[in-house]
This record gives C-alpha cells, sequence and structure tokens, in this order.
C-alpha cells in the first residue's frame, strides 16, 4: 500500500522542532496484548504500546488498520476481549466512556462529531461540563452559582478561541461552518476539557497546505505551552516524521512498527505495508 | 382444557387480523424505511370504500373499484407527500404519516359517511362446534375467522415469495436499505413508491374486508389497526414472517390476559396489554424476533 | 433599520449571556408582559379568557414541557395527555385527602408525583432510540387510561367515573373569577418559562442538546448519557404533571380520563413540531396555532355565509390539520419559530434588501 504523500515532499511545518529538547516523561499510557473483534472480524490483535508523558505519539497504518478502533479503546468505546490498559501507572478496569473522560482524557474524531445544533461557543462549553458543579436546582434559578460559574469557564474557553483564532464564529451555529473551521472548533472542544491525554483522530484530513500549518501549529503549541501529552492518527506522513517523537504502525490490526520517527521510516515491514518505494 | 383452547384459537384468529394490518407496516417499512403510521386509517378507507360501493353495484366490482382507490391515494401519497421528503431524516417521514392519517380520518368519513357500515361477505356466521369426541363439548369456533386466516396466510405467503424471488421485489428492498444508493444504480424511486402503497393499500382493503365483515365497517377500525403497531414491534419492522408471528402473539397474548387476568384486576386489558408487550420485548430485544440489529457507528 | 444591533457592545461575558442581549429584545418583551398582564385583564371579555387566554396558556406550558424532551433532549414522547391526567388526580387526590393543603404546595406536588412517573417510563429511553421510544410512550398512554378508569380510588370511587375540582383558593383568595384565573395562569407560565429557558442556558441544556445531537459523542467528552436523558424526563414530566393539574383544576372544572387520551398526546407534540423543537417560543407559537386553528375553522364557514354540519366541519377540520402538517414538515421542518427567525433576519436588513 502506498502512502497519501511519497516521502520527498513533506508538507512544511513553521514550527522547527528540537525533538531532543523536548522532554517526555514517564509512561502515561500503557495498552498490552490488546485484542478487539467484532463477531468474526478481527480488528486488533495482540497491540502492545506505550505513550510517554508530553510526547507527541502518532498512529499510521493503511485505512482500515485499526487506528480509529485503538482510540475507541482508549475512550472506552469499545472494550477490548483481551489485554490491559494502564492509565497513570493504574490498571484501568473495563470503564465507560464518561468515566475516561473524567480521567483527563480528551478526542476528536475523523468524521467530525461536533454538535451540529448548538453554536461555537456552545460546542466548547460542552467541553467543561466535568468541571462544572452546581445542581439542576441551581441552574434552574441561575442568577447565583450557576452564573458566576459559567461566567468562570467562560473566561477560559474564550482563552481557547482566541489561541484558536475563531473569535468571529463563536456565535455561529457549527452546522454552518466550512469544514477546516469545524475541525479546528472540535479540537477547540477537545482542549476545554483541559485534558491531560488528547487523542486526535486525523485532525487534518481534507484540509488544504494553509489549513494543515495552521492545525500543526496548534497541534505543537498545545504541547509545548500545556504540556498535554497528544496520540495522533494522521496519514500525511510529512506532519507525522515532523511533529511526532514517536511512532507506532498499524497494518490489519496487527503492530509492525514502533519507534522514533527516523526508525519507522527505514522500517521495512512498514515500507512494504504503507509507506511504498520511491520511484 | 376446552375452554382454555378456545380462548387460545380465539386469539389465534384475531392474531391473524392483526397480522394482516401488521403486514401493510412491514411492506412500506422494508420497501420506503417508512414507518406509515396511517396504515389504520388505510383500512378504515379501505373497508368505507367497498362497503358503499357494493351497496349499488356487485362485490367484484365494488372489490376493484375500492383498489384503484387506494391505488390513487398511492399515487398522491408518493407525489404529494414522500416525493418532497426525499432523504429527510426517519422521524420526520414518521410524523408525515400522521398527517397523511388526520387527513384520511376526515377525508373517509367525509366522502362516504359517518354511519356504520355492514359488509357482507357471504361469510357463515354461526360458530361451529368441532372435535367433539376429543373434548367435552366440542370446540367452539368461528368459521369466519378461519376462512379469514386462511385467506391472510395465503397473501402472506404470496408477498413474502413476491419480496424474496422477483426483481420487483429485489428493488423494494434496496429502496428500503438506502433511498440514494437506490437511486444511483437506476432504481426509480417514485414509481416504486407508489408501487408498494399500492399492495400496502391492496393488503389494507383485505384487511378492512375482513374485519369489517367482522365487525362493522366504523371508525374504531382505526384503532384496531393502531394495535399493529406493537405487532411489528414484536416481529421486527423488516420481517413478513415476524409480522405473522408477531400478531398471532399478541392476539393469543391480548385474549388470554383479558379472560385471565381481567376479572383478577379489572376489565380493559386489551387496551393496553399488546403495547405492554411490546414494550417488554423492546427492553430485551428491541430488533424483534425477526429484525435486523440496529449499529451505530462511530 | 430599527433591528440594528449596531452600538450595542457587550463589556462583559454577562451582558452577553444575559436572557435578551439586544436592547430591541428587551423592549418587546416589556411590552408583551405589558399587555399580557395590564392590558388585556382590562380590555379582554370572558369567552377570550376561558375559550383562548386560559387554554392556550396551559397548553403552552405543556408544550414548553414537551419540548424539553424532544427538542432539546431528542427524545420523543407519545404519552404526554397520560402524563397530565397523573397530575391532574395527583393535585385531586392531594387536594381531596389533605384539605389544608396549600393550593400552591398541591401543585407542586402533583408535577413532582409525574416527575417520578416519567422517569418511570424513562427508563426504556436509556436503552431504545427513537421510534421504539415512541411505542414504550405510548404504552404508557394507554396504560395510565386504562389505570385511571379502572382503580377506582384515584377518582374516589365516583360513579359516574369524572371528578370534579375543589375552588382554586390560594392565599386565601378565591380565584375564581376568569380574569383571575387568567393572571394565576399567566404568572405560572412566566415563572416556569424563565426557569426553561434557565436550564437550556445551562451545562444541563447543553447535555441535552449534544446528547440529542451526537450521544455517542457526547459521552466521550463526558457527559453521562443516564443522567442527561432522565433529568430531561423529570424536568419535562414535571413542567407537564403542573400543565396537567392545572388544566383539570382551572380550565376544565370537572373531568374524566378521557379529556387527556391520545388525541391529547399528539396534539401536543405537533404543537412542539409546528411551533420549532428545541425553541421556547416555538412552544408557545405551536400551542397558540392549534388552540387557534380549530376556532377558526369552526367560524370560516359562519362568516363566508356556507351552511356547513358539524360532522362535515370535524371532518373538514382533520383534512385541513393533517395537510398542515404534512405541509409544515416539508416547508419548514424547524417549525414556526425558525420562521420567525427568519423574519427577524429579515428585520435586520430592513429597508435594505440584502
Amino acid at each position: 500500500m502506498i502512502a497519501t504523500g511519497p516521502m520527498q515532499s513533506h508538507t512544511p511545518t513553521n514550527a522547527p522542532v528540537e525533538r531532543a529538547a523536548r522532554k517526555t516523561g514517564e509512561v502515561i499510557l500503557a495498552l498490552e496484548n490488546i485484542s478487539l473483534a467484532f463477531g468474526g472480524v478481527q480488528a486488533l490483535s495482540n497491540i502492545s504500546f506505550d505513550v510517554r508523558e508530553h510526547e507527541i505519539r502518532a498512529i499510521i497504518g493503511p485505512n482500515g488498520a485499526g487506528k480509529s478502533s485503538m482510540l475507541n479503546v482508549i475512550n472506552g468505546v469499545y472494550h477490548p476481549q483481551q489485554g490491559t490498559i494502564y492509565f497513570k501507572g493504574e490498571k484501568r478496569h473495563r470503564m465507560v466512556p464518561h468515566k475516561v473522560a473524567s480521567q483527563g482524557v480528551a478526542r476528536t474524531f475523523q468524521n467530525i462529531a461536533l454538535f451540529k445544533g448548538m453554536s461555537v461557543l456552545d460546542n466548547l462549553m460542552t467541553g467543561r461540563t466535568l468541571m462544572m458543579k452546581t445542581g439542576i436546582l441551581q441552574q434552574a434559578m441561575y442568577w447565583g452559582a450557576t452564573q458566576r460559574e459559567e461566567m468562570a469557564h467562560r473566561v477560559r474557553v474564550e482563552e481557547i478561541i482566541e489561541f484558536l483564532e475563531i473569535q468571529s464564529i463563536r456565535k455561529t451555529p457549527v452546522g454552518r461552518l466550512p469544514y477546516g473551521l469545524q475541525k479546528r472548533v472540535e479540537l477547540g472542544r477537545a482542549l476545554a476539557a483541559e485534558p491531560t491525554l488528547l487523542l486526535l483522530d486525523e485532525p487534518m484530513a481534507g484540509m488544504n497546505v494553509e489549513e494543515k500549518q495552521d492545525m500543526c501549529r496548534f497541534v505543537l503549541d498545545v504541547n509545548e505551552e500545556f504540556g498535554t501529552t497528544i496520540v495522533l492518527i494522521e496519514h500525511d506522513m510529512g506532519v507525522v516524521m515532523d511533529i511526532s517523537d514517536r511512532v507506532v504502525v498499524l497494518d490489519y490490526g496487527r503492530k509492525i512498527g514502533d519507534g522514533v520517527p527516523d526508525e519507522v521510516r527505514n522500517n521495512q515491514a512498514v515500507i512494504d505495508a504503507y509507506l511504498g518505494v520511491q520511484h | 382444557m376446552g375452554p382454555f383452547i378456545e380462548v387460545v384459537l380465539g386469539g389465534l384468529m384475531a392474531g391473524v387480523l392483526y397480522s394482516l394490518v401488521a403486514l401493510g407496516f412491514v411492506l412500506i417499512y422494508k420497501a420506503s424505511g417508512v414507518f406509515n403510521f396511517s396504515q389504520g386509517a388505510m383500512v378504515l378507507l379501505a373497508a368505507l370504500a367497498f362497503a358503499r360501493f357494493s351497496e349499488v353495484m356487485p362485490m367484484p366490482v365494488a372489490f376493484l373499484l375500492a383498489a384503484v382507490l387506494m391505488v390513487a391515494l398511492a399515487f398522491a401519497v408518493e407525489w404529494l407527500v414522500l416525493r418532497r421528503l426525499v432523504n429527510q431524516e426517519g422521524i420526520i417521514l414518521f410524523l408525515a404519516t400522521f398527517g397523511i392519517t388526520y387527513f384520511i380520518e376526515g377525508f373517509g368519513p367525509q366522502l362516504f359517511g359517518d354511519s356504520i357500515y355492514r359488509i357482507d361477505l357471504g361469510m357463515p356466521k354461526e360458530p361451529k362446534i368441532i372435535l367433539e369426541n376429543m373434548f367435552e363439548g366440542g370446540l367452539l369456533i368461528n368459521l369466519e375467522d378461519l376462512i379469514a386466516a386462511v385467506i391472510a396466510g395465503l397473501l402472506v405467503a404470496f408477498l413474502a415469495l413476491f419480496f424474496q424471488k422477483t426483481a420487483t421485489g429485489r428493488a423494494l428492498r434496496a429502496v428500503a436499505d438506502d433511498h440514494q444508493a437506490a437511486q444511483s444504480v437506476g432504481i426509480p424511486l417514485n414509481h416504486i413508491w407508489v408501487i408498494v402503497w399500492s399492495v400496502s393499500g391492496f393488503v389494507a382493503l383485505v384487511a378492512g374486508m375482513i374485519w369489517g365483515s367482522k365487525l362493522g365497517v366504523q371508525f374504531s377500525l382505526v384503532l384496531i389497526a393502531l394495535k399493529a403497531i406493537p405487532v411489528v414491534i414484536l416481529g421486527g419492522f423488516t420481517s413478513i414472517p415476524g409480522a405473522i408471528v408477531g400478531g398471532l402473539i399478541i392476539g393469543v397474548g391480548e385474549k388470554i390476559a383479558e379472560v385471565y387476568l381481567g376479572p383478577i384486576i379489572g376489565g380493559g386489558i386489551e387496551n393496553w396489554f399488546a403495547y405492554m408487550l411490546a414494550l417488554a420485548f423492546l427492553l430485551i430485544r428491541p430488533e424483534g424476533l425477526f429484525g435486523e440489529r440496529h449499529i451505530d457507528r462511530v | 433599520m430599527f433591528y440594528r444591533e449596531n452600538g450595542q457592545f457587550k463589556t462583559s461575558y454577562q451582558a452577553d449571556q444575559a436572557l435578551l442581549p439586544i436592547v430591541q429584545d428587551r423592549v418587546f418583551m416589556v411590552i408583551v408582559l405589558l399587555i399580557a398582564f395590564v392590558a388585556i385583564p382590562l380590555l379582554a371579555d370572558e369567552y377570550f379568557f376561558r375559550a383562548i387566554l386560559i387554554p392556550f396558556l396551559i397548553l403552552a406550558l405543556a408544550a414548553l414541557g414537551l419540548n424539553l424532551l424532544v427538542g432539546y433532549c431528542g427524545q420523543i414522547s407519545l404519552g404526554t395527555g397520560g402524563f397530565m391526567m397523573v397530575g391532574a388526580y395527583a393535585a385531586y387526590n392531594l387536594a381531596l385527602r389533605i384539605p389544608d393543603l396549600n393550593m400552591l404546595v398541591v401543585f407542586i406536588l402533583a408535577g413532582l408525583i409525574t416527575t417520578v412517573v416519567g422517569m418511570l417510563f424513562g427508563i426504556p429511553s436509556l436503552r431504545i432510540k427513537g421510534l421504539y421510544l415512541a411505542v414504550a410512550t405510548l404504552a404508557a398512554q394507554f396504560f395510565l387510561d386504562w389505570l385511571f378508569s379502572r382503580v377506582k380510588w384515584f377518582t374516589h370511587d365516583s360513579s359516574s367515573g369524572s371528578v370534579s375540582a375543589p375552588d382554586l383558593v390560594v392565599f386565601g383568595f378565591n380565584w375564581n373569577a376568569p380574569v383571575e384565573k387568567y393572571l394565576f395562569v399567566l404568572s405560572t407560565v412566566v415563572l416556569f418559562t424563565l426557569i426553561a429557558r434557565n436550564l437550556t442556558r445551562s451545562s444541563i441544556g447543553r447535555s441535552w442538546m449534544a446528547t440529542r445531537d451526537m450521544d455517542v459523542a457526547a459521552e466521550i467528552i463526558g457527559i453521562r448519557p443516564v443522567y442527561a436523558k432522565l433529568t430531561a424526563f423529570a424536568v419535562s414530566s414535571f413542567f407537564i404533571g403542573v400543565a396537567g393539574a392545572l388544566w383539570a383544576f382551572v380550565h376544565l372544572g370537572s373531568w374524566e380520563p378521557l379529556a387527556f387520551d391520545v388525541n391529547r398526546s399528539f396534539s401536543l407534540l405537533f404543537m412542539v413540531i409546528i411551533g420549532g423543537l428545541g425553541s421556547i417560543l416555538g412552544s408557545f407559537l405551536g400551542a397558540a396555532f392549534i388552540v387557534i386553528l380549530p376556532l377558526l375553522l369552526n367560524q370560516l364557514p359562519h362568516w363566508l355565509g356556507i351552511p356547513v354540519s358539524t360532522a362535515t366541519a370535524a371532518h373538514f377540520e382533520s383534512m385541513i390539520f393533517g395537510a398542515l402538517i404534512i405541509f409544515f414538515l416539508i416547508v419548514e421542518p424547524h417549525g414556526l419559530a425558525r420562521l420567525w427567525a427568519i423574519a427577524k433576519e429579515k428585520l435586520r436588513l430592513w429597508p435594505f434588501p440584502h
């Protein structure tokens, strides 16, 4: 299978990356022998890898390799038949998605999962749900505790709006936005949760060069300014090689490569399955 | 033992009639993905038409005319409603059928009159006693119901074959799956919808005639037809055999509940038993006995 | 020209998220409230109160409750009539068996009892979706119909099957006259509308809408689906229960289960659809539409000078109603509220064309 971009032509990113200088900490997420099947289809077979704190970990591989399924397992949407997940040092038992979210995991989706009936601002505010403490009776009366809480969260959300440069569209219903902006809003919603671990599922799919540059900049900024650990599924090899610290390669539900970008780039199995040969 | 079997038999017969109406639901859902709430009203309309027509002309002619009316209805529904709502969500189409229901409930009685009308199909009305040697006093059954059951059975077999074996049947199933995809392979959506609503109208006519012959043609026919909703829940929205099995289960279950539970907790259980049964089913097996599972992809 | 926001700068988030951020809207609302609380009591006649305003307001309250569930949270309910019935009979039994209980408390308790019942029937919604839930709520409707007819305790062993509500005595004052009843209902509805608006602009409202739009994604970002759906059922049922109690006590006076049958459920659902799903204004517009339409249709032949029998009138009402539902679903599935919003958009630009 040939990758979506030959090795030479990178998508240029504006942020120079000193990979050696970036601090990476302890293992924050470890997956051991994860196997996942749906009916007769084996989506993931015996996958093991880890993610270090503060790093940018890319997951790459051909379509259907199980990358999104892997994220869904991390989110608790799918429960693997076999294998163990360790998060922040502790073994994680079977957990429902909202519980996973409360542990500090946020996500964007391949086919944008924004709440189409709401504005940009409201979508971002939903990202703050776990941090909102007022009860339903207080919310019915609004003025008082709820209003103070809403304002406090609005301040934080506005910081994200400024960071992502989407001030002008904050009241627009997201359904009306162009694709690139929707992707940005989705990133904003994930950031609003102030996550420790951020899962990005093809955040740059369908974008032109400029939009990709912007998105890369945001991803890098998030990683550098907030220290957020990022797991990233991406097809654009240029982006992957430039911004990731380490890469995992999946093919037909199996892991066929794991290491720093240079290692993976030269791994024969990976080249055969995914990257292809230069002509 | 004898009385119990009588109750069961009575329930089975009623169930067959529910199945007939449910069949109309399933056909339309299978072929257009629309849950046709107006099926009950269609039964009423067809029955009214047949009853009134047969007052002034021989029955076969009345039958034909009533069938023509149902086909005309199918054309009208397709042109005025379905065509304008292509690719809308299922819930919008479902609600549109509410609109059709209200319209038919006004249109039918306005055109054909408000009173209770008789349909005389020449069916034997007196109950017969059979199997006197097996059970003491024999079993009381209704020949009319038996004949109805046979007719329904034949109709179902015919329709099942039609869906499975013919090219039109295949096209109908394609449309139910995905409007756009079906269009893209050249299936003419409009024709399909007219066909399917016409067939459903025909089934409604048969159901209307039988029910009407049994109970007289009156407005309450609509409510009886609403009972077919739990039937399709039980059987699965897309399954013709499901409509049969579901109808029988509901019919028998209702009768047993009324006869045996009724004296304990009060009569009138028949009004809600079918729905509660459907509800219980939904909690255990949402897709029904024979339906297809719905999977959400993330 | 008049509806411009030019020059209206918000200097705080508080001001931006106020109920009515635009000055013209605030002025409009003040005018509406003045008309409602002052002008109408002075000018309207008894018929207007009894036949139009009071039923409109109570049904708008029920529609509002239903809209919270259906429009904001995306759960369908065909059993609204049944829940109104619960509120009505709960209030009746409370007022009857605990005569010293304050009427306001009676209504609130009736609402709470309906909340519990509503949540019971909302539990299926956690496992089943869409059309299936419609059937579950339909089952609730038929079951409740039967329950209140059969179980004699609810109707205090009434031989006729119908019951009468006691007088509306609140704070020692007997709110008996039509204008007094109107003001009582109006105040209640204004209060509840405020509560509804507050909920929809808070975290719980956003959780409802997120669950409606994409429940899997909502769960992944931390919204608990059980909490969202059950609270929607709970709040919705509270509104509907209170509306049912008001309908019985203030509008009907005496009633039997038939007053809350499945036709009521469908009627309320259509108010919400025609008015606009997910819109508080829509609930009111839809209620107005459905209350006024039959009255209009009844009077129309009279005005046109065409003699028409009641049966025919009823038939045509049904036909026109059905046709209108289809028309709305085709032309503006988002209902009258969307049409209103479009009108406001045009007003922003007026007198310029674009």
